[in-house]
């Protein structure tokens, strides 16, 4: 009860003055199931996903577009959803960090990042991985260490100091090529 | 943020219908300034008119002697565009050196355009080009357009629809990103036009993007970075701030410039 007093609560509310403005439909695929809801237009694309969609994989960070932590694929393409209207995003396909495993299977870019101890806190991990995904989707499995790291400016992580984080993205950039040719 | 109505127009002359009838409505492009600014309640709007359904202002085409991108054109798809490339392989560079990866795949040349930040990369490469901007009124030279920090031509209800730039013979960028933002701290780009040479400078200028006609007029003589080696740039007329002070933004300039020839 406690919880759903206080997502009421934190649902967007209109600021004093500023006029009623409405809601506005929206649907969009997420991770491959079909949603819509009426939401308030300033909805962020992050809160979308975390607060109506009770997705929480996605993390914010910062909320100032710096830091990637809630970085999804929109459309195919890495996108921070912080600084995306989720309203944009109608007829759009969204995948977060939940919609790599299958079959209860880690993806190869997230079970490298356990292999390799690519994360501590873990705080910027979903939008490392979900960056990772897409170097490999543009740049194809067999990236050298300084495209990575220079793939990664808009990801931030206080902890790791990234060795293992590029570590980690090779080794799973070189397994989803495999697996990429392997399906060939 | 505070609350606006939003619209998702189809076409520009609907977002220009709707831009007419509301005042204090604002265009909504890659959003990755404008949201932003609006968390950040330095801007209000009433209403949000996103241009992203709109298919007539996207898309990269080579017509004649010039390269045309459209406004909601983003970042990664210039940089990625084997057009831009084949035209003018080094605004394929400006593009892929603005911000990350992510920012690349939202933002826009329109919104960067429009937004006229004294430290984007897009202003320099438009104005060294010799580029056009079409709005939905009218055609607006580069020269004419950037009108100092964060100020364009533009007036109320104009939409930028597309960018022409003409081919050059030559054409090179080189930034200095403050490694921070991403943003440049010093961005200077060089052009070999029709129209003779032309340098414009990013980053630097405390009246954001300008021509550097020292430059131009030693470029002119000789198309090297030799020929850049005196070059002097005033140091009253550079910003100052916590990331270079005006002395060596100056210094900098130089230095990106002979970079950019190269
Ligand atoms: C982390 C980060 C790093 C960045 N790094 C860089 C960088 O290194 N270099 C750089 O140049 N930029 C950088 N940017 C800015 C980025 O390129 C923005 O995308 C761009 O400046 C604005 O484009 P937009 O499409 O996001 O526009 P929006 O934010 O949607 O709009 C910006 C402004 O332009 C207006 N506008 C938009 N489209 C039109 C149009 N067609 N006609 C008329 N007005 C219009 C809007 O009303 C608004 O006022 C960075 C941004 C972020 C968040
Ligand atoms: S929370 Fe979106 S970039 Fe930091
Ligand atoms: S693991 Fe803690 S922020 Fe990256």
């Amino acid at each position: 009860m406690f919880f759903r007093k206080k997502e009421a609560d934190a649902a967007p509310s209109v600021a004093p003055g500023a006029g009623t403005a409405g809601t506005v439909p929206v649907s969009m695929t997420v991770n491959g199931r079909a949603v819509s809801a009426d939401i308030d237009p300033r909805t962020l694309l992050v809160q979308f996903i975390r607060e109506n969609q009770r997705l929480t994989g996605t993390h914010v960070g910062c909320d100032t577009s710096q830091c990637g932590a809630c970085v999804v694929h929109l459309d195919g393409r890495a996108a921070k959803s912080c600084t995306v209207l989720a309203a944009t995003c109608d007829g759009a396909k969204i995948t977060t960090i939940e919609g790599l495993a299958k079959d209860g299977k880690l993806h190869p870019m997230q079970e490298a990042f356990r292999e390799h101890h690519g994360l501590q806190c873990g705080y910027c991990t979903p939008g490392m991985i979900m960056a990772a995904v897409d170097i490999v989707n543009r740049k194809g499995g067999n990236i050298d260490e300084a495209t990575i790291r220079h793939e990664l400016e808009g990801n931030i992580c206080r902890c790791t100091g990234y060795h293992n984080i590029v570590a980690a993205i090779r080794a799973g950039a070189a397994a989803m090529g495999g697996m990429r040719q392997a399906a060939e | 943020m505070y609350a606006f109505q939003y619209h998702r127009p189809q076409s520009v002359a609907d977002a220009a219908k709707l831009l007419a009838s509301n005042s204090e409505a604002k265009l909504l492009a890659g959003g990755h300034t404008l949201l932003p600014t609006m968390k950040q309640r330095l801007a209000a709007p009433k209403a949000i008119v996103d241009l992203a359904r709109i298919a007539e202002l996207k898309g990269i085409d080579k017509k004649g002697n010039a390269l045309v991108i459209g406004a909601m054109t983003t970042h990664a798809e210039v940089a990625d565009s084997a057009i831009v490339r084949s035209a003018i392989a080094g605004l394929a560079e400006v593009a892929a050196v603005i911000g990350d990866p992510h920012v690349r795949h939202r933002g826009t040349i329109g919104g960067s355009v429009a937004n006229n930040d004294p430290a984007a990369d897009y202003p320099a490469a438009l104005l060294a080009l010799g580029a056009t901007i079409a709005t939905n009124k009218r055609e607006i030279k580069a020269d004419d357009f950037f009108k100092g920090l964060f100020t364009t031509a533009l007036q109320d209800g104009e939409i930028i629809a597309r960018i022409s730039f003409p081919v050059p013979a030559k054409f090179g960028y080189a930034k200095f990103p403050n490694p921070a933002s991403r943003y440049a701290l010093v961005g200077v780009a060089v052009a070999q036009t029709g129209s003779g040479v032309r340098v414009a400078v990013t980053g630097a200028g405390k009246d954001g993007v300008f021509r550097h006609t020292a430059a131009e007029a030693a470029l002119g003589k000789g198309w090297s970075a030799q020929a850049l080696s005196g070059l002097t740039t005033d140091a009253n007329l550079m910003m100052s701030d916590i990331h270079a002070d005006a002395a060596y933004r100056a210094h900098l300039v130089g230095v990106m410039a002979r970079r950019a020839v190269a």
